[in-house]
């Protein structure tokens, strides 16, 4: 058993990276991110952790000094928010075609404009099909955990994926939690070193990244598309590792309070445990209410969604994340298509809250629950979309 | 002018590292310009290239040109991913997890790729004085794309999005100086050099990567379809380059000057613009206004060989 | 490289497209792009290389004798090694076809 603190969890996350002994940290400094690359920069200083740190001159550069450093073979980590990840847009892609088993953490925060340093998960949904494998953490031991977890599932040679961990900006990053840290041996047992997959070196030339002509490039993709798949396997291998050596068993979905319940709240991220707040007090009034939690987003857990919502009649999905003008937040979409061709698909209301760090109370997704209780009985057709609490 | 040791191309490395059949055009310059980097550098090195002629020529997914380690990832970041290179295997050397061979780190990319898109983050690179070298290969265009002007489009020169028309006449800014801009962040070794004085050019690269620190070579390389020339031409007109003062070859170590070639008198630019294609459409008068601003330039650089 | 290009499938890709026959595009005929080739009077060649160090296609080797000629699988016949040859030994002839 580890040493239990409590420990803002950006210094948490630096701590983790520490323990996972990385080589290089290329990252560039962006509220509400720059706690981590602080203590990690007091880290390196302080001979705590033997790794370059590279003090990028934009978040493009970041990434693109990620590729060439876990091209060659070393450890690597970044992390960014918002506008930085907009920024690496393009190379982000390219690492994943690259197969680079680069570790990206994500303080989630909302994209400009208006510019906003708040949480949302705005940034994250702006890259679903960029081909890094998705997890989100909801609290200070998930973050410090899933640093561990990323670092093994993306440098296992049957995976060699890069890996966000997402983690809500400031509602995680800058909030001191109590949680666990591992001990060194714990770490050893759990996280090999990296041997990678393919690696630059004068011994053995290899040309990565070539370009693809009409007549290659689908099946490059396929390809791609095909590892994303595949991952799940060792990524459902290393969470149950992970319970045997902490006891912390995490899952693609996870419920709560699900025993017969036929309205359930879907969440992902920090939010998750103030909706359970909500459903508790639901279920205390005597309503049938319950909570899925997506952890992994891509690949898309599919199988353990539908498990998960057989039986429900309407999912109350929340998105933190708009899609202007389009069905609906990204997450309530990809939910509606995940149980499209289902023999019973339930009704999706869909609330998009929390933009840009507005607090959504348990009282609130209470009110949500009512309203939703509400259209069930008028029978209405619903909107696809809800924008909930805006002033009008 | 030093005289040319005709044999001397017999002692140069048989080995090619960049391989033939490759798809670059007839008689194109560039791509003997990367043959001579790649013999002077050896096997010993791992190779970061922009998106560009060189990148798309030598590697068309199955295949590939290079016998060295090589990535290309994109456009604006060929001296990011060297510097990440170049951090990593520090690192790995460092916690014994690789011996140290004393592999060179290569930048390599074109002028848009270096003193345009990619100024930023070369700069970053050089700033944070990564031990590497970044090569650019200097065509004076976007010509991967088209021939579209880039900022080391020469004054006057005819491009797709610098064309000479009614009203403008080519380029209408003279070339950025990316030698200088290098020089600017104090690294150890700057250098100029061209494909048309191929021992220059090789001792050159060598000298750089011996250096510790980041090391810059600009390299001119002509490009017949682009300068509109016949492809015969390309080692000819980077001669002419060199010996009318347009693109001097000189290196600079630690903010020394120093012309590895002095041409002696500046032969009349003319002689250089006139068999171009590019520089058709220019009037007795644009040329007499180039005529001016190279011999400023030049004069500029002599005496910063004397200080 | 047994499958050409139109015959690979995506198992049959590298992890990460990644190609580990270096120099595979040695393969390439580009040779066929050729409407002039070079011709050597070795009466007037001196052996120097010239020739050999300004092609930028590598298409010029050294023969048993030390006299450098044109590697036809990849010259392009652009005409470089005419142009620069100390003794214009070279000349560039048309392609027959």
């Amino acid at each position: 058993m580890g040493e239990r603190v409590g420990i803002e969890v950006s210094l948490a996350a630096s701590e983790a990276i520490k323990m996972a002994n990385v080589d290089v940290v290329a990252a560039y400094p962006i509220t509400p991110q720059t706690h981590i690359v602080e203590h990690l920069s007091q880290l390196v200083a302080d001979g705590e952790l033997d790794a370059e740190f590279i003090p990028v001159e934009s978040e493009h550069s970041a990434m693109s000094v990620c590729c060439g450093s876990s091209a060659v073979g070393a450890r690597t980590f970044t992390c960014t928010s918002s506008q930085g990840l907009a920024l690496m847009n393009e190379i982000v892609f390219i690492a994943a075609s690259l197969r680079l088993p680069i570790v990206m953490l994500l303080a989630n925060r909302s994209l400009s404009g208006p510019l906003s340093i708040w949480n949302d998960h705005s940034d994250v949904m702006s890259i679903r099909d960029c081909g890094w494998i998705q997890v989100f953490a909801e609290n200070g031991q998930e973050v410090f955990d899933h640093v561990l977890f990323a670092f093994r599932v993306a440098e296992d040679a049957k995976v060699s994926l890069p890996v966000i961990v997402n983690i809500d900006g400031f509602v995680l990053t800058h909030m001191i939690e109590p949680l666990e840290f591992w001990d060194e041996d714990t770490v050893k047992k759990y996280l090999p070193d990296f041997k990678p997959v393919n690696q630059l070196h004068p011994d053995k030339p290899i040309t990565m990244g070539a370009f693809g002509m009409p007549i290659i490039f689908t099946e490059a993709k396929k390809a791609q598309d095909e590892a994303l798949i595949k991952s799940k396997t060792e990524i459902l291998k290393a969470w149950k590792e992970l319970g045997d050596l902490v006891g912390r068993y995490y899952q693609p979905v996870e419920t709560n309070h699900l025993e017969g319940a036929d309205t359930v709240f879907l969440t992902m991220g920090s939010i998750g445990e103030t909706v359970s707040l909500a459903v508790n007090e639901l279920r205390s009034r005597g309503k049938a209410v319950g909570q899925v939690k997506l952890r992994l987003w891509r690949p898309f857990p599919f199988e353990e969604l539908r498990e998960a919502v057989k039986g429900v009649k309407r999912i109350i999905v929340i998105d933190r994340a708009i899609s202007f003008g389009g069905p609906g937040g990204p997450v309530a979409s990809e939910i509606r298509a995940a149980l499209y061709k289902e023999r019973t698909m339930p009704a999706i209301t869909n609330f998009i809250c929390g933009l840009a760090g507005r607090d959504v109370t348990p009282d609130d997704y209470i009110k949500m629950y009512e309203k939703t209780e509400k259209m069930t009985k008028k029978k209405v057709r619903e909107e696809d979309y809800i924008i909930y609490g805006v002033r009008e | 002018m030093e005289p040319l040791n005709v044999y001397a191309s017999r002692l140069i490395t048989k080995k090619e590292y960049f391989t033939p059949g490759h798809r670059a055009c007839q008689g194109c310059a560039e791509a003997l310009a990367v043959r001579l980097v790649a013999k002077a550098l050896g096997k010993n090195v791992v190779v970061a290239s922009a998106t560009g002629c060189m990148e798309i020529v030598s590697s068309p997914l199955p295949f590939t040109n290079w016998e060295v380690p090589w990535i290309h990832v994109a456009f604006e970041n060929a001296a990011a991913v060297a510097s990440g290179a170049e951090a990593g295997t520090k690192a790995l050397i460092r916690k014994g997890k690789l011996t140290d061979k004393g592999t060179v780190f290569l930048g390599m990319g074109g002028d848009g790729a270096t003193s345009d898109i990619g100024l930023q983050a070369l700069s970053g690179a050089f700033e944070r004085g990564h031990n590497f070298l970044y090569v650019c290969y200097d065509n004076e265009a976007y010509m991967n794309t088209g021939i579209q002007r880039s900022s080391a489009t020469p004054f006057g020169a005819a491009t797709t999005t610098s064309p000479a028309g009614k009203l403008t006449s080519g380029q209408i800014t003279w070339k950025k100086n990316m030698p200088e801009i290098a020089v600017a962040h104090n690294i150890p070794y700057v250098a100029t050099a061209c494909s048309s004085y191929p021992f220059d050019l090789i001792k050159k690269v060598e000298k750089a990567a011996r250096i510790q620190g980041p090391a810059y070579v600009h390299i001119l390389s002509i490009c017949p379809t682009g300068w509109r020339l016949p492809p015969d031409k390309a080692i000819w007109i980077g001669r002419l380059a060199v010996e009318t003062g347009v693109f001097p070859l000189y290196e600079v170590e630690h903010g020394k000057y120093r012309l590895t070639l002095d041409v002696g008198e500046l032969r009349p630019v003319k002689e250089y613009l006139k068999p171009q294609g590019r520089f058709r459409h220019l009037t007795d008068e644009l040329v007499e206004d180039i005529q001016k601003r190279v011999r400023e330039e030049y004069n500029k650089l002599k005496i910063k060989t004397t200080l | 490289m047994i499958k050409s290009e139109e015959e690979l499938t995506w198992k049959d890709l590298e992890v990460g497209c990644v190609v580990s026959d270096a120099g595979n595009a040695r393969q390439y005929k580009t040779g066929d792009w050729r409407s002039l080739r070079p011709i050597c009077d070795k009466t007037k060649c001196i052996k120097c290389g010239v020739c050999y160090i300004f092609c930028p296609d590598m298409a010029i080797r050294k023969t048993d004798e030390g006299y450098f000629e044109a590697d036809l699988y990849y010259c392009k016949g652009c005409g470089i090694c005419a142009q620069e040859c100390i003794t214009s030994c070279i000349t560039m002839v048309e392609e027959e076809e």
